[in-house]
């Protein structure tokens, strides 16, 4: 007998990892993203010019080997800029993602899992929240999210990114509750805390998974938009947003202000939903994807 | 008479498994084809193949020919216009096999209008008369029904009824009857039988129940690893065995008819992966008869006897029953008498019901579901109590009841000394530890996300015991299982298999009391056996009570200690196994004994069944005075008119006929049926 | 059943109410209505100011309370108020009102209808080039913001306006003003002002329907029941459409409820950058004017909305799924 087998307790996440990175999707989501993140943390240090700089010799000139993307109407290095505000678009992104999704699991997951009042006040809650246009108030309370003050913007975000996930959460651990390996877990004495995070959560993984991929998006895109309109990231911090929005006022007759910005924001978001699709098949062990 | 469906040598892998080698067999008109076989043996990947329903990975070599067209390699469209014409499929699961959005007699309708030229109406009306014969009552009105307001039964037979809407030649039956209750089993092989006559169909029957097809069968095919390894006709087969997994087969299956104790025969180790097969015979790791010239190569099929062969290089020296060489459990004789053993659960009146609910849009509630109606029983210290009755009597819910520790609707429930409607959080917890259980769907039991590792650690961590490496492999290996399968993650094993993951995880804490929902119900006989012989073996070594829900009666017979069989929410009859077993008193028991198939050819042939009629009836609206009346044979044909008045008014309880046999019944009467 | 359904209602107001005044709280303590004046010249004296916003119930002088109390009692009377510049809140809204709604049903029966067929054809060829093609493009669609999408469109209906050599696309607003082309002429000239907006607005949902309507197909395509479905002589694509799409469309029925506020949040911004006089135009004009009384009633029809989705869904759900429906 192969006690020596035994003894090492194969990891869940070994497993996944090895899956995620047999496929051709996980590895190139992975990688762009990480080449991505090297962009925009690594790669200012590349170029002569910061994103506060402004090259008075050059205003709204097209990409040279001076300013490798051009330069705006104020004459700031696009490439500067763009890689600045990508860096704060993807610290939104992913902050807002990670939290609003972890909220909708755990949510989502008690709600099911308690049925009685715990339910009836987590699921009003989150009907309240799902009620209220985010957008408008998100807007309205752009002027807190003054200078500095992006940490606040993220929090709010994620409070309007969960509920959708958190009601398909809570569905389905109301299904998942009556599954008899659930069951067999509490006879055998877990305590229902311990269910929910060993059991209910893992087992929704692959939702999660997608959902924190989409809200990943969501939140770059909800960003987007609201600092586009001037409601999101304030001046003197820059996203994508604010980028595209200066952007696409000077699309027609300077491209290079609008497309390399729009290009690298679709490039992350893409990357980001190519790692969550990979993932899913990971985590799946019933998947079977030609690879 | 040339064959209708003629099979040879048909391989199917799946990426480099061999999932199924050299299947060859042919059916004549008429026929009815036995394949018997244990899980993973190839069945239903043999069947699905002929079909041409194999999933897009699998790669098909050999031939079948119906009516002697040739089927692997042809053209879809071709293989649809023989799908479900003449050629037809019966599945295991009714209770997915049916669309669950549309009405009942459309899906039927549809599969007529598919390959006969006919109007909707017409469709339709076909579609009713198919219910009626294959025995839906209301046909008409059954039809407009669907598929989720249907008893699994009523489903298995609408399948049917769709599976002969065009008069087809071959019939492939995968396990028809598998999921269904023995009264219902009996009734669907009625229907099938007769569906048969009228088709005059061939019938590919294929089960891992050797007892469905003693009865059914002309010719029986034993599969083994992917590979038939004896085929000849169903006597032969059944009392000449010259393959010693046959014979290993047959001196497994507990026997509802033998009486006393005798301990089974299982077959030792578990069929081998189709991935890693021994380079000789497949079963010689597993046989009693191994010599080393078994290993030199897989023997082909010998023939051993007019239309029988057998792929055994042994054959001529075996013999059916071969002595067992394997070790036996020794059973530690009577224990101390009972009543001076301890109660280690007691339930007393208990009742559960459950609001029914109609709509989930606009839920509100209709009804009320009496799934316990006041039970009482109690198991001792050492002993096995089995609960035995169909499905949605009440059996599994009373389990819960008991599991969950809490306090029941009415009633009373005491787990080892201890009060479930006075229980503190620690004794709770303690209790826990002490009593286990072991789930009915081996798949749905274990978190399809975790490893084996992680399953079988799980209650070891939960009671706060460190490292549980050792104690997974020694687990493991308890139920038969390789140390190495821990890294592997529950659909990676077959349907027995994981239910031995089950067993085990259970086994975990080294529990007092264990209570088991169908546990072996999806094993196969051969491990059935060996979890069997387990099971006791581990209850005399560790004392241990087992509280065994099964629908299965000849299981129980030979796990349980104590019978109480149920019916509707209340228990019908109770008493010691061999007294209701060898003279069952009341009705219900009597018709339950007498469904069960035997694996004996000439006895099922000449065997009369009790045939009960119908289903359960809705337990939110039993009948009046006996539930069981409805159905109650006795009732419709034995009793006078005054007899039955008081059937109707009157709800029996049970009364003691014996030193310890009691049964709920106004009229109860011994009575041998088996 | 009445009962449940009154329930529900009061449920469904009470929400409303709380959104709705929260909404109100939160834009009548954040915005400045006072701000709105100080650039104005001649700048007027403080005293008229005051008197303009009290008359308005704008004064952030009063306290929050008290001009919640006035407001909530105009709103239960059917009132919203009236804007900054004086004009009562529920005409102007009234009549953009139709606006959106036209646009927000146009976008939605395109791209749930579209996003259904769409995934269910990449899901009977898993992994062939349709697959792979909407997979790709709805990856794509869904990495871009609607912002970037509108302008992206904007951009491309000129260049195509430039190589047609006519005005094919129209880009900005419902129609064309003073147009004298009679009836066809004018719905021609209307639609060609729909276009793009409500591919921008309905690019997103098909993205989204497809891949779930992909995935859950997916997920029933190995079911039994299709299994059965081939077994009676229907070919696979046969048995995936008429069985494994049905059932696969509830689960997908409850997405139609979610993605409706994005779907409302899609439209503002479509709205606003195509120049169309909407309630979502008007959202983002009112917090720029800092109108407390506008932004306040939009959110109330928001919510209202919202609710309406989730009840359409959950009517949708039971009309679907027959095991819902027992009755
Ligand atoms: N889609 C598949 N991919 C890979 N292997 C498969 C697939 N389907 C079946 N197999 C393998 O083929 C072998 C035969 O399986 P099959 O389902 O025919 O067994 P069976 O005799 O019908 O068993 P049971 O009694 O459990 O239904 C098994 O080892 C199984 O794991
Ligand atoms: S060939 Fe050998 S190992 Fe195989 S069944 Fe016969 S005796 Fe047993
Ligand atoms: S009481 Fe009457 S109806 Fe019930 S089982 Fe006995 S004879 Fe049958
Ligand atoms: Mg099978």
């Amino acid at each position: 007998m192969t006690l020596l087998t035994a003894h090492r307790a194969p990891s869940r996440l070994r497993v996944v990892a090895w899956r995620f990175f047999q496929s051709a999707q996980g590895r190139i989501g992975f990688a762009v993203l990480v080449l991505l993140f090297l962009l925009a943390f690594a790669g200012p240090g590349f170029s002569l010019w910061s994103y506060t700089d402004k090259d008075f010799t050059a205003f709204l000139s097209p990409p040279s080997a001076e300013h490798w993307f051009g330069t705006l109407q104020t004459g700031a290095d696009v490439y500067a800029v763009t890689l600045r505000g990508m860096r704060k678009s993807l610290i939104v992104g992913l902050l807002a993602a990670l939290v609003s999704t972890a909220l909708a699991a755990v949510v989502g997951a008690f709600a099911g899992y308690f049925p009685g009042w715990p339910d009836r006040v987590l699921t009003w809650g989150t009907d309240l929240l799902l009620v209220l246009p985010a957008f408008l108030v998100l807007a309205v309370m752009s002027p807190l999210f003054g200078a500095g003050q992006w940490v606040l913007f993220v929090i709010m975000l994620a409070l309007f990114l969960w509920m959708v996930t958190s009601k398909i959460v809570r569905g389905m651990t109301i299904s998942l509750k009556q599954r008899e390996f659930i069951q067999a877990a509490r006879f055998m004495g877990v305590s229902p805390v311990r269910i929910i995070f060993r059991h209910i959560i893992p087992n929704l993984s692959s939702l999660l998974i997608v959902d924190a991929t989409l809200n990943v998006s969501a939140a770059i895109l909800t960003e987007t938009s609201l600092s586009y309109f001037g409601f999101g990231i304030q001046p003197p911090d820059v996203s994508f947003g604010t980028l595209i929005a200066d952007g696409s006022r000077t699309a027609i007759y300077a491209p290079w202000t609008f497309w390399f910005v729009a290009g690298l924001l679709v490039i992350t978001v893409l990357a980001v939903n190519l790692i969550g699709d990979a993932l899913r098949d990971a985590f799946d062990p019933a998947s079977q994807r030609p690879r | 008479m040339t064959p209708v469906l003629e099979v040879t040598d048909l391989n199917v892998s799946f990426g480099d498994v061999l999932a199924v080698r050299g299947v060859g067999y042919s059916v004549r008109q008429g026929e009815v084809l036995g394949i018997v076989g244990e899980s993973g043996s190839g069945k239903s990947v043999t069947s699905a193949a002929v079909m041409g329903l194999l999933p897009p990975g699998a790669k098909v070599t050999g031939s079948v020919r119906l009516h002697g067209r040739e089927l692997i390699g042809a053209r879809q469209r071709e293989l649809t216009a023989f799908r479900g014409k003449t050629m037809s499929m019966v599945f295991q699961d009714p209770l997915s096999a049916l669309t669950p959005v549309y009405r009942v007699g459309d899906q039927i309708a549809e599969a007529v209008r598919i390959h006969q030229k006919v109007t909707k109406e017409q469709a339709a009306v076909k579609a009713v008369e198919l219910l009626d014969l294959v025995g839906i009552p209301n046909p008409a009105e059954r039809a407009l029904a669907f598929p989720h307001e249907f008893s699994g039964g009523m489903r298995q037979r609408a399948v049917i009824a769709m599976a002969i809407a065009n008069d087809p030649d071959v019939i492939i039956c995968d396990e028809p009857t598998t999921a269904l209750d023995v009264t219902i089993q009996a009734q669907v092989l009625e229907v099938l039988k007769k569906a048969q006559r009228e088709t005059g169909a061939a019938i590919v029957m294929i089960t891992h129940d050797l007892g469905v097809v003693a009865g059914f069968a002309d010719r029986v095919l034993v599969m083994y690893a992917g590979r038939p390894v004896e085929v000849g006709d169903v006597d032969d087969i059944y009392y000449g065995p010259r393959m010693p997994y046959t014979v290993g087969l047959l001196s497994s299956i507990p026997r509802v008819d033998r009486d006393g104790r005798q301990p089974l025969v299982p077959i030792e180790g578990a069929p081998p992966s189709p991935a890693a097969l021994p380079p000789g015979c497949p079963f010689a790791p597993r046989c009693p008869m191994r010599v080393d010239a078994c290993d030199a190569a897989e023997p082909p099929l010998f023939d051993v006897g007019p239309a029988h062969r057998a792929a055994c290089i042994r054959w001529e020296e075996v013999r059916p029953r071969a002595a067992a060489r394997h070790a036996v459990p020794v059973h530690l004789g009577e224990l101390r008498p009972r009543q001076d053993r301890q109660v280690v659960l007691e339930v007393d009146g208990l009742v559960k019901q459950y609001p029914l609910l109609r709509g989930s849009v606009f839920k509100r509630r209709v009804g009320t579901v009496h799934a316990v109606a006041g039970v009482s029983f109690d198991v001792r210290e050492g002993e096995t109590l089995g609960l035995v009755g169909e499905s949605g009597c009440g059996k599994t819910t009373t389990l819960m009841e008991i599991l969950e520790l809490t306090e029941p609707q009415e009633g009373r429930i005491v787990v080892l000394g201890h009060d479930t409607a006075r229980l503190g959080g620690t004794d709770r917890m303690a209790i826990r530890r002490d009593m286990q259980v072991v789930f009915q769907d081996p798949l749905a039991s274990l978190d399809p996300r975790m490893t084996v590792y992680d399953i079988l650690a799980e209650p070891l961590r939960a009671h706060g015991r460190g490292n549980p490496g050792m104690r997974v492999a020694e687990l493991l290996d308890l139920v038969g299982l390789d140390a190495s399968h821990a890294a592997r993650y529950p659909q990676e094993f077959s349907g027995g298999q994981r239910q031995r993951i089950g067993i085990a995880r259970a086994l975990a804490l080294e529990p007092r009391l264990l209570a088991l929902d169908e546990p072996v119900s999806a094993l196969d006989v051969s491990i059935q056996a060996g979890v069997i012989n387990l099971l006791d073996a581990l209850k005399t070594e560790l004392g241990l009570s087992y509280l065994f829900v099964a629908h299965d009666l000849a299981v129980v017979r030979y796990i349980a200690d104590r019978v109480a069989v149920m019916y509707l929410g209340r228990i019908a009859e109770i008493g010691q196994v061999d007294a209701v077993y060898g003279a069952p008193a009341h009705p219900y028991t009597q018709a339950l004994l007498s469904a069960i198939p035997l694996p004996d050819p000439v006895r099922e042939r000449s065997r009369r069944r009790i045939l009960l009629e119908g289903d359960l009836p809705s337990p939110a609206d039993p009948p009046s005075g006996c539930r069981f009346r409805t159905r109650c044979p006795k009732f419709r044909a034995a009793l006078t008119d005054d007899e039955r008045a008081l059937c109707v008014t009157v709800e029996p309880s049970v009364r003691l006929l014996d030193r310890d046999q009691g049964a709920a019944c106004h009229y109860a009467e011994k009575l041998k049926v088996t | 059943m009445a009962g449940f359904l009154a329930r529900r209602l009061l449920n469904y107001l009470v929400l409303v109410a709380v959104a709705a005044s929260l909404a109100y709280m939160l834009a009548a303590s954040a915005l400045d209505p006072r701000s709105n004046y100080a650039d104005r010249t001649p700048k007027p004296p403080p005293a008229v100011v005051d008197a303009q916003l009290t008359e308005l119930n704008l004064n952030d002088r009063t306290p929050l309370l008290q001009r919640y109390a006035t407001w909530a009692g105009g709103v239960v009377q059917g009132d919203f108020g009236r804007t900054v510049t004086g004009s009562p809140v529920n005409e102007d809204l009234k009549r953009r009102m139709g606006v959106t709604f036209r646009l927000v049903l146009l976008g939605l029966i395109c791209g749930s209808l579209l996003g259904v067929v769409v995934g269910a054809a990449a899901a009977v060829k898993q992994y062939g080039w349709f697959d792979r093609l909407s997979t790709g493009l709805s990856f794509l669609v869904l990495a871009m913001p609607v912002v970037v999408l509108a302008n992206v469109l904007i951009l491309l209906g000129t260049l195509a306006n430039e190589r047609l050599g006519h005005r094919l696309f129209l880009v900005s607003g419902e129609y064309s003003d003073g147009l004298d082309t009679g009836f066809w002429g004018s719905v021609g000239d209307r639609l060609r002002h729909l276009i793009l907006p409500t591919i921008s607005l309905s690019l997103g949902l098909i993205a989204i329907f497809s891949r779930y309507q992909r995935n859950t197909m997916l997920d029933v395509l190995g079911a039994d029941f299709v299994r059965t479905a081939m077994a009676k002589g229907l070919s696979r694509s046969q048995a995936l459409i008429h069985h494994a799409l049905r059932t696969a469309l509830i689960p997908v029925a409850t997405y139609f409820a979610f993605t409706f506020g994005a779907l409302l949040t899609g439209a503002t911004f479509t709205e606003k950058i195509f120049g169309w006089h909407g309630l979502g135009e008007q959202l983002i004009n009112s917090i720029f004017t800092n109108d407390v009384n506008t932004v306040a009633a939009i959110a109330c029809i928001a919510a209202i909305a919202v609710l309406c989705a989730s009840l359409a869904a959950d009517l949708l759900h039971a009309a679907l799924d027959p095991r819902v429906r027992a009755g």
